[in-house]
């Protein structure tokens, strides 16, 4: 019986351990859709590296991009610029959610936010606007 | 009564295994986030060619 008793504990902790060892694994990056979103974001880059490093635009401290100063832009390009910043801001969500739906937990979604947002602006090249914690614009 | 026993431990330990899985990753997330943003911003090929050849001799 003392026997019987010691292998059920013995099951039960190898049952704890593996969800364990699990949540210490990297996340899933890896799907076709989080695949998909970044290299749409990356061919993004081309054209809005050039916004970052002259200011007109910056990294937010919500995790997305955001016109700084339009002035530093030409007129005619602006239309373009504000599309960009959009389509920008709509992979950016979407890869937070994918990333919280392809590890199974949906409501991740604002924490892998929160760490992302961290880590754009601690990235950010020399330069480059970022906010702060309160918002405000700051040149690393 | 005596098989209540093994009813015991699953009822304390089970409620706990979902609690660590429920926990966000913090450490996993920033290291998918830096491989996420190295990979769109083309950070590790940029940088490579000047840490690959002056580091080690600057040290």
């Amino acid at each position: 019986m003392k026997k019987k008793l010691i292998s059920a504990y013995l099951l039960i902790v190898a049952l704890l351990a593996a969800p364990l060892a699990f949540g210490q694994a990297d996340l899933e990056i890896n799907t076709p859709a989080i695949t998909a979103i970044k290299e749409s974001m990356k061919s993004q880059h081309q054209q809005l590296r050039s916004y970052y490093e002259n200011g007109a635009i910056g990294q937010t401290r919500d995790g997305m991009v955001a016109v700084r100063d339009a002035k530093l832009v030409p007129l005619s390009d602006r239309q373009k610029l504000n599309s960009l910043v959009a389509a920008q801001n709509r992979d950016r969500s979407a890869l937070y959610r994918e990333i919280a739906v392809a590890n199974g937990h949906p409501e991740w979604e604002s924490e892998i936010r929160k760490t992302f947002a961290e880590r754009w602006i601690s990235k950010a090249r020399p330069g480059w606007w970022v906010q702060d914690a309160s918002g405000a614009w700051v040149q690393k | 009564m005596k098989k209540l026993i093994w009813l015991l431990p699953a009822a304390v330990l089970l409620p706990a295994c979902v609690t660590i899985n429920i926990y966000f990753p913090e450490a996993a997330a920033e290291k998918a986030a830096d491989r996420i943003i190295d990979d769109i911003w083309q950070l590790k090929q940029e940088q490579q060619p000047a840490n690959g050849k002056t580091a080690p001799t600057g040290e």
